[in-house]
């Protein structure tokens, strides 16, 4: 028994209070760690798996030859191939589709594909309007590979070493 | 002046319809400026939480974020009130109304300086302690009314809480009556007027200025007590039901209320309008920008606690409330009693 005088004291001088209240006065004038992000973004790895692209070879011939690894191993079964002999003989696809909604951008389609074709950009800011443009088909693919083939390549040479 | 301007320009009606005018015309002038201040608090508690958080705050809509107060308006005014079907819907449409009218009814015997005051009656500090008390009834009517757990729960801990904050409270101005010897609250703060800061009631009465405050954060349902939202537990407590613009009324209501308890501690512990220290430069200002700025003060220790302590339980609430505040403020009130008239230090406690 017997009262304790420094808890009393502690108590009620609301010393505890009083410090938890110093912290948030102190952090008060610290500055600010806010990324301003339209404006300010953060940066990114090139490992960062986004929208998907299909890619050409430096020729403009396109690289995928229809093996359909990505499709087989694609978790969320969100790519679809149909594909035909083209003129030449060579295995082409004839569609190429992949459902945006569905991927989960694991980013295994990449890897397993033996030719580089489908990967995955750095581009996170990317938006529908209308519900049919979650499909991204072949030809939608291939542009945004030609457009930002450079991005893509460089992305990948940073990351040769450690794959 | 503005005065005889108005009864200039009403000659034409009779006299008590020029008074009623006159007086619609303070109402105005005190509402108006409150509700600003109610919309920008709410700016400013948002901001301050940032800034202690190591964020910046709303920033985007207007210049600096100045405009947020506006947009958030405009947004919860053109909101659907959803009324729940099996709802008591008189009592669930007018419990906003209930915690919202006692608030702003209170600002009336607010003495903002010497002259400044609307309604200055003799028992002010009783009408003001009846209607900081009537606020609840807003919120247990809400969580009644809206005929959800959730809100209910939240109706009755805020019932059980107030009833033992407002206990606490009013032994605390029992102590300002005490010392100040008036229920007047513009002589109460006349009575802590001659050395400035030193005569300030908050020295003579620290304990209860402090049990004062915390039972004010108390009562507004403000962190660390507001377990009657409860975001964690109960949803959002008693206002769980509301969207719109009755939703809207309870946030204005409790911003008000805020600022209130704010101004209050202020015209009782913190000298009102006085300036800190009575000498020349500071006699310049006037009081009212005093008073002001004291308000201003306190209401920035409301957001301050909020950024900083975690929700208390139920239970240490309660413990809060009857075992420690009001024993405490019922040592003090004998200490006030001895003190004024059984030792020599009279002067001191009054």
């Amino acid at each position: 028994m017997g009262i304790d005088f420094k808890q009393l004291y502690k108590t009620f001088s609301l010393q505890e209070l009083r410090k938890g209240l110093g912290v948030t006065g102190r952090k008060l004038f610290n500055k600010k760690v806010t990324i301003m992000y339209p404006e300010e973004k953060t940066p990114k790895s090139p490992r960062f798996r986004g929208l998907h692209a299909l890619r050409r070879y430096a020729n403009g011939e396109e690289r995928c030859i229809a093996c359909k690894l990505c499709e087989a191993v694609c978790p969320a079964l969100a790519i679809t191939i149909d594909s035909e002999e083209r003129e030449d003989g060579q295995r082409r696809t004839t569609r190429y589709d992949i459902d945006l909604f569905k991927c989960i951008y694991c980013g295994f389609c990449e890897e397993a594909c033996p030719v580089d074709s489908i990967v995955l950009t750095d581009i996170h800011e990317f938006h529908m309007e209308t519900n049919g443009e979650r499909l991204i088909d072949k030809q939608g693919l291939l542009e945004i590979g030609d457009k930002y083939e450079q991005q893509i390549a460089d992305a990948r040479h940073q990351d040769a070493p450690y794959r | 002046m503005i005065k005889d301007l108005v009864f200039f320009l009403t000659g034409w009606l009779p006299e008590g319809i020029q008074i009623t005018v006159w007086v619609m015309i303070k109402i105005v002038a005190i509402l108006v400026p409150l509700m600003i201040c109610v919309a920008y608090f709410t700016f400013a508690e948002r901001k301050l939480i940032g800034y202690m958080q190591l964020r910046v705050g709303p920033n985007r809509v207007g210049p600096k974020g100045w405009l947020q107060p506006i947009a958030d308006a405009a947004k919860l005014l053109v909101k659907e009130i959803i009324i729940p079907s099996r709802s008591n819907k008189f009592l669930f449409l007018i419990a906003p109304i209930l915690s919202l009218a006692p608030a702003l009814a209170a600002w009336a015997v607010m003495p903002f300086s010497d002259k400044l005051v609307l309604a200055d009656i003799d028992a002010s500090l009783l009408y003001v302690l009846a209607l900081t008390s009537m606020g609840v009834y807003g919120v247990i009517v809400a969580g009644w009314a809206s005929n959800s757990k959730y809100a209910f729960l939240g109706a009755m801990r805020s019932a059980a809480q107030i009833i033992a904050y407002e206990i606490a409270m009013g032994f605390a101005l029992v102590g300002v009556l005490m010392v100040a010897g008036s229920l007047n609250l513009r002589e109460i703060v006349l009575g802590q007027s001659g050395l400035g800061i030193a005569s300030w009631y908050m020295w003579p009465l620290f304990p209860l200025f402090m049990v004062y405050f915390i039972s004010g954060v108390a009562e507004t349902n403000r962190a660390p007590f507001d377990v009657a939202e409860g975001e964690s537990e109960i949803v959002a407590g008693f206002h769980v039901e509301y969207s719109g613009m009755a939703f809207a009324v309870f946030f204005l209501a409790e911003y008000a209320n805020m600022i209130l308890i704010a101004a209050l501690t202020v015209v009782m512990f913190l000298g009102g309008w006085l300036p800190p220290v009575e000498v020349a430069p500071f006699t310049w200002i006037p009081g009212v920008m005093w008073f002001g700025l004291k308000t201003s003060l306190v209401a920035f220790f409301f957001l301050w606690f909020r950024a900083t302590f975690p929700r208390y339980r139920y239970d240490q609430i309660m413990r809060l409330g009857w075992k420690i505040l009001i024993p405490v403020t019922l040592v003090w009130i004998f200490v006030v009693g001895i003190g004024k008239f059984y030792t020599p230090f009279a002067g001191f406690f009054s």
